[in-house]
């Protein structure tokens, strides 16, 4: 995705040449192929962790709630905020829904999914709307809804928390459901994927938000919808941790007030590994996706090569400096060929 | 108002608009009358409110009063979407694109060509992009991203995007302020062949060679005021100089004569590359050199030099006959230097902290006990200068934040002088002051040259630098054009030195009268 082509003059390469040379030179591709060692290295270890079915199903399974999370979390940081909230916005949609299940037994599942995707637009929809009407910083904002919501959620639980039994069946099923040996809750992780990735490479909306992000004063002189954009983003990071926070109640089957503590950092983590700027105008939700698989499998894969507890947060923050230090060089390499290739043209 | 087209073919007509920002005119009465197929100069001093008139032509500013009409149509614009989609673009002096996007992206951001479903239509999005590059006679890659172009590069794309818009009125704002000679040319063949297609524009520019060969119409604004118009054919460099400029100095405070002691600051040589050239002067003790020249001519710059806030390529500067190394602030505060500098909130104050913080701010080292610093030492230490000042504010543990302009800009005075400088060099004293304090910053700095104080004067404000200033130099494009004594010093001498091209790279096809100026 990343437009690395440093020609000032028209491109004279074929359209397929370019196509494969950007593929080659993504930073999603990177992340992929880091990805794919991690798995073989382990494999090699332990040949249980892809080649068993439950090695298998683990691997798509467990990072569907993280990929969702970082998914909605790279379209705010494309628009150049943050939304710390969605650890919280998890946890209190997971308990909306299992409460859903306890107050009206026999509600239909696909009414409990739309239910809980607008619960998590409404809590986003009020990140969105303190950041664009009164002007003050997301992180601030979104630190501050964490507490709130993740508060919210403590004095409604108490002490008490749903258990599997208070959901039904064929919810809790969704949670281990396979098609073709790929976990249901993947399919609907991918799914959501492809859309918003869709949107923002073929939408004028999704456009704008790079747009946005990339530099907000000049997005407000092009006359571009930036506050409506902003918001939009918010309300959709909200819903897809609302989706998460669904996905979570059937995956786990029990909810109590600790869910999705602390994951809006891992999907910030995600999303920074995959290549999405954290100031905002560049990376996609393709590359946030792997790195949500990498930053999960990572940590599933250290203990079973025999990588003490202790040092695995250790290997997700040195990959998190690791990717942004990497970003930096690659950047500023970029910049002076781009600055370099102008030059020659003009003397020429 | 003689030259300009019949009513009915106006494409862009202002007629007495005024704005204001709070309690600041910036626009008293602007007005301007652009006709299709015309290039149209809009020129004056800085501050004289172009920019205030062309951000209300772009909808970044609603006017507060006037008529606004666009094709003989009243109209109002609320946001820059309302302006674009009326069909006037706008290219800002500081072209405002995206890095991060493709070249193409940023042309078409917000109104991409969409195919079915709405799925932008990146194939012929590309091949309009390739299509404007050539009609403009650019080698740009239109899938390259943004960041990394020239100024030149980057202006080309906002005139591509304004050509896109189909726009009918089209503003520069000092397009050519950083561009080389080549493409300059490549500029006003892009602009002629818009006019041509009878689209109205407006060109700002302070060259006049530039104004004379590309505009056929003039309109000149001086203090938030519209002057005249003109047919170009008709008029000469001298009488737009002399209507930019026509106001009486008498109105400021004039410094007193001072005795001209030995000379307290040598500069020789100093370089800079792409910034300043060859730049060598001196100022005496009890005098008062101004520094006159355009907004980006390279007065701040050569002060930033001297201070050591930045670095230089070559040249020497001595106080008193002793070296200054260059790049250290802190030598130069040593060796006598005090600088006070043009954006008093960002750089001169911590516009938090006390006025006793601030005051106390550079000789704190000397106010310690032990190491430690006390509130009393500050307030001790800042009391006579506040009080000498005259620093309006009801004590010393004011916060800044809550002051004036000019008793913001006391306090910088205040902090500095307690320095007890040799040289004091002080970067648009005057700036954002209301007129009242302004006469007391001038009788301030009046009294200090006569107290054997040295001081360099930048200042964008002609009477201000003709009024207090014993001798003037004026800087255009990074050199020295011109040294005048403060008998010499007339508007109209300034202004010809300020706006003379040094170097011309390409020749420009009509010939003009352009004021030859030497140093």
């Amino acid at each position: 995705m990343s437009s690395d082509t440093l020609l000032v003059e028209p491109s004279t390469v074929s359209p397929a040449k370019r196509i494969v040379g950007d593929l080659l030179r993504s930073r999603e591709i990177a992340v992929a192929a880091v990805l794919v060692v991690v798995v073989a290295l382990t494999t090699l270890k332990s040949p249980d962790f892809l080649f068993s079915s439950n090695g298998w199903r683990d691997l798509l399974l467990t990072p569907s709630l993280l990929l969702l999370l970082a998914v909605g979390q790279a379209v705010v940081i494309i628009t150049r905020n943050v939304d710390l909230s969605v650890g919280s916005t998890l946890g209190l949609t997971a308990y909306f829904t299992g409460n859903l299940f306890v107050d009206h037994p026999g509600i239909p599942i696909v009414l409990v999914f739309v239910l809980g995707l607008a619960f998590g637009a409404f809590l986003g929809f009020v990140n969105g709307f303190l950041v664009t009407f009164f002007n003050v910083p997301a992180l601030v904002i979104t630190l501050g809804t964490l507490y709130i919501y993740r508060g919210i959620f403590l004095s409604w639980a108490g002490s008490s928390r749903i258990n599997a039994s208070d959901m039904p069946h064929s919810f809790l099923d969704l949670g281990t459901k396979q098609i073709l040996t790929i976990p249901v809750l993947t399919i609907i992780g991918l799914a959501v994927l492809g859309l918003v990735g869709y949107y923002l490479y073929t939408a004028r909306g999704g456009r704008e938000l790079y747009a946005i992000g990339s530099d907000p004063d000049a997005a407000v002189l092009y006359g571009l919808p930036v506050k409506r954009r902003v918001l939009g983003a918010f309300v959709l990071c909200g819903a897809l941790a609302g989706l998460a926070g669904v996905v979570y109640a059937a995956r786990y089957g029990t909810v109590s007030s600790g869910a999705g503590y602390g994951m809006e950092l891992q999907a910030v983590g995600a999303a920074v590994i995959g290549g999405v700027a954290i100031f905002g105008g560049s990376g996609t939700v393709w590359g946030a996706a792997i790195g949500a698989f990498l930053l999960v499998t990572i940590n599933r894969a250290l203990p079973v090569v025999g990588i003490s507890d202790f040092w695995q947060r250790a290997v997700v923050g040195a990959l998190i400096i690791a990717a942004v230090v990497l970003d930096r060089v690659l950047s500023a390499r970029q910049e002076r060929r781009l600055v370099a290739a102008r030059d020659e043209t003009r003397e020429s | 108002m003689p030259g300009t087209a019949p009513e009915a073919s106006v494409a862009l007509e202002l007629r007495d608009v005024a704005k204001s920002f709070g309690s600041v005119v910036a626009l008293r009465s602007g007005s301007l009358a652009v006709a299709p197929g015309s290039i149209h100069a809009l020129v004056g001093e800085n501050g004289a409110g172009k920019s205030t008139l062309v951000k209300i032509v772009a909808g970044v500013h609603r006017r507060d009063s006037g008529v606004f009409r666009l094709h003989g149509a009243d109209v109002d614009f609320g946001s820059t979407a309302e302006s674009k989609s009326a069909g006037v673009a706008v290219i800002y002096q500081e072209p405002t694109l995206f890095p991060d996007l493709s070249v193409t992206e940023n042309i078409f951001m917000g109104r991409q060509p969409v195919g079915r479903g709405r799925r932008i239509d990146r194939p012929a999005m590309y091949a309009e992009a390739a299509g404007l590059f050539q009609r403009l006679g650019v080698a740009i890659d239109p899938r390259r991203p943004a960041r990394g172009l020239s100024i030149a590069d980057q202006q080309i794309i906002e005139i591509a995007k304004a050509i896109s818009l189909d726009a009918s009125v089209l503003v520069m704002d000092e397009p050519t302020a950083a561009l080389s000679g080549v493409e300059v040319d490549r500029l006003f063949a892009v602009a002629r062949s818009l006019r041509d297609e009878g689209r109205a524009l407006v060109f700002i520019s302070h060259r006049f060679d530039e104004v004379f060969a590309l505009c056929d119409t003039v309109t000149v604004m001086r203090d938030g005021e519209y002057v005249s118009t003109d047919s170009i054919a008709e008029t000469s460099v001298e009488q737009i100089v002399s209507r930019m400029v026509g106001r009486e100095v008498g109105e400021l405070f004039p410094k007193t004569p001072a005795e001209i002691g030995d000379v307290v600051l040598d500069v020789a040589g100093l370089s800079s590359t792409g910034t300043f050239h060859d730049i060598s002067f001196s100022v005496r003790a009890g005098e008062i050199v101004g520094l006159a020249g355009l907004v980006g001519a390279g007065r701040s710059e050569i002060a930033r030099a001297v201070f050591g806030v930045d670095g230089y390529d070559a040249g020497s500067v001595h106080i008193s006959g002793t070296a200054v190394p260059p790049k250290k602030p802190r030598a130069a505060i040593k060796a006598g230097i005090a600088f006070v500098p043009e954006d008093r909130r960002k750089q001169g104050l911590v516009t938090e902290s006390s006025v006793a913080r601030n005051v106390a701010g550079v000789i704190r080292g000397r106010l310690t006990h032990a190491g430690l610093l006390t509130n009393a030492d500050e307030n001790r230490a800042a009391g006579p200068w506040a009080g000498r000042l005259e620093v309006k504010t009801n004590a010393l543990d004011a916060t800044a934040t809550t002051m004036s302009g000019g008793n913001q800009q006391k306090v910088v005075l205040a902090k500095w002088l307690a320095t007890q400088p040799r040289l004091l060099i002080i970067d648009e004293p005057t700036r954002g002051i209301d007129v009242g304090t302004k006469a007391e910053v001038h009788r301030l700095l009046s009294d200090l040259a006569g107290e054997g104080l040295a001081i360099l004067m930048i200042s964008s404000e002609l009477p201000e630098v003709l009024g207090m200033a014993d001798r003037v130099l004026v800087v255009c494009e990074g050199r020295i054009t011109a040294e005048l004594s403060r008998e010499d010093a007339t508007p109209e001498a300034v202004m010809h030195a300020a706006t003379a091209r040094v170097t011309h790279a390409a020749p420009l096809d009509t010939p003009l009268d352009t004021p030859e100026v030497t140093a």
